[in-house]
């Protein structure tokens, strides 16, 4: 063995002898690098998920230094005001449309993707576009398009012929086209994901599954309900999962644009608990709120994946 | 039934042209097969007779109509995929039935249509199963009772043996020609094995960088190459290709043989033949080695069947010879198969 060898063989070895306690023991390596995961979770979603379990069956306050356990007094106080009443309803209404809306949508524009034309990149960026800019930023463009004053909807409508001065809608001051644009914001910054989970769906159906269904005379709709829908379903219903969870739980699009407003007719329950909680300093209310969903979501998050993963695809 | 016909049928895909300029034409209720190396354009040429390619240029005709324009459903074509594509969600039972049903037999036709369909093919009793739960010959059958169900005018089958494992695929080999003669419809079928094209077909179109070489039955193909490449493609071990002055000598190592092992009133060729490698296949001995002179330095293989037991062994020199009438001789430049020439 010459001097050169003979020190490449030193150095590796010292190298080794440096991290093989970690990279050659399994017991130590595992928890090593799942170690950071597990505490990220930890204390960032157990430790909040915990606590705010723990106030909602409390009579915590922003400010009190006393703090009692009260059962479950405050979801039973809180259950029966109009508010909470017409929170609850609305969220159902906000999660229910927007996901029906963003499935048929993101279906047919993934479907669309799927085929080649010129340009596909350039409306493959432009989709994905709402869901890499900020969301408060993208909704406060919307704040602007949907103002009473500067909408661009309303100048264009106008500029038609279609409306006039008289006729403006306020989009967002109106109980109804108020729900509706809060809808189709939402639905805009949701289609994006959903899309590219679909078209990974249907990109993963073999050709060869399309082609004899063209062959065994399958028309364009017995093609899609048929072949194409059953096949991607269980992908489906993982983008529909994510969605509605989402939409149940999430405000951002409802706090900057209407404040759960007009006469709380756009108050879902996530925006309803930071305006108790938070802002109104009643902690344990907002807490209670916050988590008189999880029960129904926790049980519709099993339902799905189970049925997602007892659903065939070979 | 019907026959198909594709006239100076192409395919480009951009500066290559997977299919170049073919003219085939199939009799009634025979069966073709389209016989190549992979890449060969034989895979783009049936699809383009599905109707799940559209064609650069040129006509394809079923029963005498031109098809160009029609979409895959109304050819009265059946496909069978390499890899079945059989629809995963569905039981055999409604994989069988969706042919119907997207042609709009009436409701209460189809079971009867089915069973009958799955009679043919022994799968009666897994109708109620799901592709999954079945065997590769399992699906197989299922992939050819869904194309057999609509009662098509032509069958069309991409390699539908090759995900089988050997054993079972000349079982399924042998059943699919009987199931072709009985039903005797107009069937074009797809395949890279020699064996496969030269057991199943009545006519074998041998294709080679999107052109048809040659067609003809197997053995026309086989003892009547009409050039170098159908030579060599066919057969195991290909055919011998010795060039010599403007052309190339062809023999198959088959009819390659020690020149004792022939009678003294046969015409034969003889060539120096030293031996460099021996392979002892149990029904066959392989013999590699190289020409001698007056023939040029070249590679050939002989192929000695168990009957012939003369002692061979590597290194050594032999007498070697060939029947006159098995000696094909080949176009230097073209690859052309030309008459006899003088040795």
């Amino acid at each position: 063995m010459g001097t050169l060898e003979r020190e490449a063989v030193v150095v590796t070895g010292a190298r080794r002898g440096r991290f093989s306690f970690l990279v050659d023991r399994e017991e130590w390596l595992g928890p090593l690098m799942i170690g950071p995961a597990v505490l990220y979770i930890v204390l960032v979603v157990g430790f909040p998920f915990f606590l705010a379990l723990f106030y909602s069956v409390s009579s915590v306050t922003a400010g009190s230094r006393t703090l009692e356990f009260v059962g479950l007094k405050n979801f039973i106080g809180v259950v029966g005001t109009t508010k909470f009443q017409t929170s609850l309803k609305n969220t159902f209404i906000f999660a229910f449309v927007s996901q029906a809306v963003v499935i048929v949508l993101a279906t047919v524009l993934a479907l669309a993707l799927l085929k080649d034309f010129k340009g596909k990149w350039v409306v493959r960026f432009l989709i994905l576009l709402p869901w890499v800019a900020p969301i408060s930023l993208g909704t406060i463009g919307w704040l602007w398009i949907l103002d009473s004053i500067y909408s661009v909807i309303n100048w264009t409508l106008e500029a038609l012929g279609l409306i006039s001065p008289e006729t403006w809608p306020m989009w967002l001051g109106i109980p109804h086209l108020a729900m509706g644009s809060v809808i189709t914001v939402h639905v805009w910054r949701l289609l994006p994901l959903a899309t590219v989970i679909l078209l990974g769906g249907l990109s993963s159906i073999p050709a060869d599954i399309h082609d004899a269904a063209a062959v065994d005379g399958a028309s364009f709709w017995r093609h899609l309900f048929q072949i194409t829908m059953p096949l991607v379903r269980p992908i489906m219903l993982v983008a529909l999962l994510f969605g509605l969870v989402f939409a149940f739980t999430d405000m951002i699009v409802i706090f900057v644009l209407t404040r759960g407003g007009p006469y709380d007719t756009t108050q879902v329950l996530a925006s309803l608990a930071f305006f108790t909680g938070i802002q109104g300093g009643d902690l344990a209310e907002g807490a209670a709120i916050a988590l008189f969903l999880f029960p129904l979501l926790l049980a519709a998050a099993i339902v799905f994946l189970r049925i997602a993963r007892r659903a065939e695809v070979t | 039934m019907a026959t198909v016909e594709t006239r100076d049928i192409r395919k480009h895909f951009g500066d290559v042209r997977a299919v170049d300029g073919v003219d085939l034409s199939t009799q009634e209720g025979e069966l073709l097969v389209l016989l190549g190396p992979s890449g060969c354009g034989k895979t783009t040429l049936l699809r383009m007779i599905a109707g799940l390619e559209k064609p650069t240029g040129g006509q394809i005709l079923i029963g005498g109509q031109v098809v160009n324009e029609l979409p895959p459903r109304d050819r009265k074509i059946a496909m069978v995929f390499q890899s079945y594509a059989l629809y995963p969600h569905m039981t055999v039972f409604n994989n069988i039935a969706f042919p119907l049903k997207a042609q709009g037999v009436p409701k209460e036709a189809i079971p009867q249509k089915v069973e009958w369909a799955a009679s043919l093919f022994g799968i009666e009793r897994l109708v109620h199963r799901k592709p999954r739960e079945l065997s590769g010959g399992e699906r197989q059958r299922v992939a050819l009772a869904r194309a057999l169900v609509r009662e098509p005018a032509v069958f069309l089958f991409d390699e539908p043996l090759s995900n089988l494992d050997a054993k079972l695929r000349a079982s399924a080999r042998d059943e699919l020609k009987q199931f072709q003669r009985r039903i005797g419809t107009t069937s074009i079928y797809v395949t890279h094995d020699q064996v496969e094209a030269m057991g199943l077909g009545d006519r074998i179109a041998v294709m080679q960088l999107g052109k048809v070489r040659q067609i003809g039955t197997a053995q026309d193909v086989y003892d009547e190459p009409a050039d170098t490449f159908v030579g060599a493609f066919l057969g195991s071990p290909p055919m011998n290709l010795v060039e010599r002055d403007d052309h190339i000598l062809g023999f198959r190592p088959e009819q390659f043989f020690p020149r004792e092992a022939f009678g003294h009133a046969d015409r034969v060729v003889t060539l120096p033949f030293r031996v460099t490698r021996v392979e002892y296949l149990g029904a066959d001995r392989l013999l590699y080695g190289i020409l001698g002179s007056p023939f040029p330095e070249a590679k050939v293989v002989a192929k000695l069947p168990w009957t012939i037991t003369a002692p061979v062994e590597p290194g050594e020199r032999y007498s070697f010879a060939v029947h006159e009438k098995e000696l094909k001789f080949f176009d230097k430049a073209t690859g052309l198969r030309t008459g006899p020439r003088p040795i």
